[in-house]
């Protein structure tokens, strides 16, 4: 039996260790907003923060979730939206919107570290993340806006 | 012949009506999202007026729209209702969109070719007409005066001299007692009124998209729901000689495994059969997979490797084959001697890769199906989950999700088959859930060609002749594998419709018999031809040392509409006189980019490079001008791309710049990356590491689309960004390094 906290929730799970947390997030607690892309890290559909941090859920089994604190697209804005969400909206960014929770978890938490970034900055935190129908232009400018709010 | 052309993207799969009802509990959809509407029974149905399939009213004033088409990304389900919603001259928000069920009675949902606001632009005028119309008969007969003195603003209607006003709520059970008007009489409003068509609006979805709540295939659930994974034969046509599921058994959660019977030629929508492991979760039923131990009969496609058969190709486009398009006399222009310019070209097999893998759930009960699916065609689903588990297709109740990306592959509906076979054996409703190896390596691929051009010109290097070939496996042989040669749809994307006034022309196609899945990928055969054509013309202006832009128009010549006579021409389903292939607007494209693009007047970096290619395709005229930087280790960056776009009226133009934007970073996958390959007859690709697609960092840096005002009928968005912009970055990198790629992905040429 391990605990973790899920956007804010105490929550136990006793199933098998190796299970990745998007699993568990999706099947078990039926928070579908993180998505499975790859199953490998290689497209970021599935990122969530653990403790903070911005993370894989494909690849991080139950065992390394263990006492941790978990946000997921449904508790980024925990009092209304996010700044990174209200900017998503702004310059409308989203086509079919299947990457876009991933990319806004991974924007949310680059942004914590970088107040001021760079193209080159953006390149660097938001190149794990694929988007298929191509908005990186806009996902750019809306990290860009979220920015200037938040500092 | 007539086989081939029976096989259309859109008449591939017929759909047909559904009928018969039955309530599963289907929790977490939004209201915005949920079909609660059984077969005849939507919410537009019940309403207390609903002149038609697509609209109703409720007595409080709600307007209920049908969105029958499928949302991949377009905001196709939330531009056609707003034709609907303008005509009616309705508040946008006051209306709520209901995703339809597949049904024919909504003629086509199959949400591809770039035709949805095309097909629907006049049928949803008429509806929102036909309802306006009846309201304000309805308002005048209550006020006992004459309809000329009565019209609509905004969910009510006015009684101009007494300024009296009643609401649609207030209205509609009188006008549901009312004849409808006839076609011929509805009465549009002009363009001045308009309130929605040609300023748009974001899709509805956005909300719950940034907030996680938006449902896709992905997200959709049933009570009692148990989850699925398929080991299938790993080459086409294989099928399972022996398998072993004892250790599959022993993984936690996993709770039985079934077989899918091998399926029976012609491939078709139909599964492809293998092994299936039924678990409480998607995890233990990936794990449990991992266990299978099977023994495969390959079957005779095991023989098929792609280095091989793209020699093959190749050969056969060198050699002349079956003329598609001929006039003047090539032979006799080509004997006369001059210069020769001779080129091949070369696009592999690749994959959509949507980034929601296939999935979908479905329940078999008491002999009827009711699935969820992020499907393209509902209609398609109906048909191919009836044939696979043997009932009618009325049967068949298929909500559509939304979709995580579609590209053409969501379309195809063996997913939804696979989950209906595996409900009726397992006795519950079963989600299928395919991994991102699953979606590549069983894809329905866009179609490997081999191109060879050849020109003679003159003094001036205008060419005097020109012969060009491909040659494909063609998506008709899905339903006839024998099938070898292109069909007219496929041939009229960008080649037999090539658009230059050259005295001498001949266009041929070359057979090659297909030997995995073929399907459509956004934009289709265009991809290659535009490729091959626009890459040529580039390499036919550099022969003549002119400039690339100035020669492209000399190229296409005066403002015409390109002969078609004695030609098969498709022409994307439309008649050619309301949608001609007019060179007046291309040049005008192509004028626009240069203009914009500051082409020939702004200085480069070093390394740096521009490039042009200009196309129609969908019925739309695309021009790119794409600036490329290629760095000292061959590393290609793209800056700037200015995308001019011609395609008639625009309903929703914001939405239409968000095409053309993703259409530049899927042009760029497909250049720098994209490439399906086979050993054995297995795929090679599996995954984003062995099928990269482009990120954030390879992207373009800024994509700037104009769009041309344009009062034209309205023509595609989806889809025509994608073929010009691939010769367009080719051609930039010759002009930034010398080095002509006639290859994709351009990985195979070696830039420094």
């Amino acid at each position: 039996m391990l605990k973790l906290k899920v956007n804010g929730t105490v929550r136990s799970f006793d199933g098998d260790p190796a299970m990745p947390l998007l699993w568990y997030l999706r099947d078990e607690l039926r928070l579908t907003g993180t998505k499975f892309g790859c199953g490998m890290s290689l497209c970021g559909a599935c990122t969530v923060h653990k403790d903070g941090k911005a993370v894989r859920s494909c690849m991080t089994p139950m065992s390394a979730a263990a006492g941790a604190e978990i946000t997921t697209i449904e508790g980024l804005g925990a009092n209304g939206l996010h700044p990174v969400q209200k900017a998503w909206m702004h310059i409308n960014v989203p086509q079919c919107g299947y990457c876009q929770p991933g990319q806004m978890m991974q924007a949310a938490s680059f942004l914590k570290t970088t107040k001021k970034p760079t193209d080159a900055d953006i390149d660097s935190a938001m190149s794990g993340n694929i988007c298929r129908c191509g908005t990186y232009q806009r996902v750019r400018a809306a990290i860009k806006s979220a920015a200037e709010e938040l500092a | 012949m007539s086989a081939i052309e029976n096989v259309s993207r859109r008449g591939f799969l017929k759909g047909a009506a559904s009928a018969g009802a039955f309530v599963l509990c289907v929790r977490l959809f939004p209201d915005s999202l949920h079909a609660e509407g059984l077969p005849g029974n939507a919410p537009v149905d019940r309403a207390a007026f609903h002149p038609g399939v697509y609209v109703g009213i409720d007595t409080d004033g709600t307007v209920h729209i049908i969105a029958h088409r499928s949302e991949m990304g377009t905001t196709s389900r939330t531009s056609v209702p707003m034709i609907l919603a303008d005509e009616l001259d309705a508040d946008w928000k006051r209306v709520k969109l209901e995703q339809a069920i597949g049904d024919e009675r909504y003629g086509s949902q199959n949400t591809d070719g770039s035709h949805s606001i095309r097909e629907f632009y006049e049928p949803m005028r008429q509806a929102g007409a036909t309802a306006r119309m009846m309201l304000t008969q309805a308002a005048a007969n209550q006020w006992g005066v004459p309809v000329s003195e009565c019209s609509a603003d905004l969910h009510t209607i006015v009684h101009s001299p007494t300024k009296r006003r009643l609401g649609y709520g207030e209205l509609a059970s009188a006008a549901a007692k009312l004849p409808a008007p006839k076609v011929t009489e509805l009465k549009f409003k002009p363009k001045s009124a308009w309130r929605y068509i040609g300023k748009g609006s974001p899709s509805n979805d956005l909300p719950n998209v940034v907030t996680g709540k938006a449902v896709y295939g992905m997200d959709a659930q049933m009570d009692g729901m148990v989850y699925a994974s398929i080991e299938r034969p790993p080459v086409l046509g294989g099928k399972v000689k022996s398998f072993d599921d004892k250790e599959a058994l022993k993984v936690a959660g996993v709770s039985q495994t079934v077989a899918i019977d091998p399926f029976q030629g012609p491939w078709g929508f139909q599964p492809l059969g293998g092994v299936a492991v039924i678990a409480k979760n998607t995890w233990a039923a990936f794990q449990g997979r991992k266990s299978l131990q099977i023994e495969w009969d390959n079957g005779p496609n095991a023989t098929y490797n792609s280095d091989q058969y793209k020699k093959q190709l190749q050969e056969t486009a060198r050699n002349s084959a079956k003329v598609v398009r001929d006039h003047g006399d090539v032979d006799a222009a080509f004997a006369k001697g001059g210069k020769i310019i001779e080129a091949e070209y070369y696009v592999p097999h690749l994959a959509h890769a949507a980034l929601e893998p296939l999935v979908a759930v479905a329940d078999f009960r008491d002999g009827k199906v009711t699935a969820w699916a992020p499907t393209q065609n509902p209609q398609a689903v109906q048909d191919t989950v009836a044939k696979a588990v043997g009932i009618s297709k009325e049967n068949v109740i298929c909500h559509v999700t939304l979709l995580g990306g579609g590209f053409g592959r969501k379309s195809k509906p063996d997913y939804v088959a696979e989950a209906a076979i595996l409900s009726k054996k397992v006795g519950r409703p079963v989600k299928v859930v395919w991994t991102r190896e699953d979606d590549i390596h069983f894809d329905f691929f866009h179609s490997v060609a081999a191109m060879y051009m050849k020109a003679a010109v003159d003094a001036n290097g205008k060419p005097t002749a020109w012969l060009q070939r491909t040659a494909f496996p063609p998506i008709g042989s899905m339903g006839d594998p024998k099938l070898n040669y292109g069909g007219g749809f496929e041939l009229g994307m960008g080649f037999t419709d090539m658009p230059f006034d050259v005295p001498n022309l001949r266009v041929e196609n070359g057979p090659a018999t297909a030997r995995v899945r073929i399907g459509w990928l956004r934009s289709v055969a265009n991809i290659y031809h535009a490729f091959a054509v626009q890459t040529f013309a580039d390499e036919l202006a550099h022969a003549a040392g002119r400039d690339p832009v100035d020669y492209m128009l000399e190229l296409i010549g005066s403002q015409r509409v390109v002969d078609m006579t004695n030609v098969q021409n498709p022409n994307y389903g439309a008649n050619y006189d309301v949608y001609p292939n007019d060179t007046g607007r291309l040049r005008k494209v192509l004028e626009i980019a240069a203009e914009k693009s500051g082409w020939g007047k702004r200085q480069l970096a070093k390394g740096s490079g521009m490039g042009i290619a200009v196309h129609r395709s969908f019925l739309t005229y695309v021009a790119n001008v794409v600036e490329v930087q290629v760095s000292e280790d061959g590393k290609v960056h793209i800056p700037r791309v200015d995308t001019v776009v011609d395609a008639g009226l625009i309903t929703n133009p914001e939405a239409a710049r968000a095409q053309f934007e993703g259409a530049a970073v899927f042009g760029t996958s497909i250049a720098l990356t994209g490439a399906i390959t086979a050993t054995n007859g297995a795929i090679n690709q599996s995954n984003f590491d062995t099928y990269p697609v482009a990120r954030m960092r390879e992207a373009p840096l800024q994509t700037n689309v104009h769009l041309v005002e344009s009062d034209a009928p309205p023509a595609g968005i989806g889809e025509p960004g994608v073929p010009p912009f691939v010769p367009a970055l080719c051609n930039a990198i010759f002009a930034a390094t010398g080095k002509r790629v006639r290859e994709l992905p351009l990985g195979k040429t070696k830039l420094v």
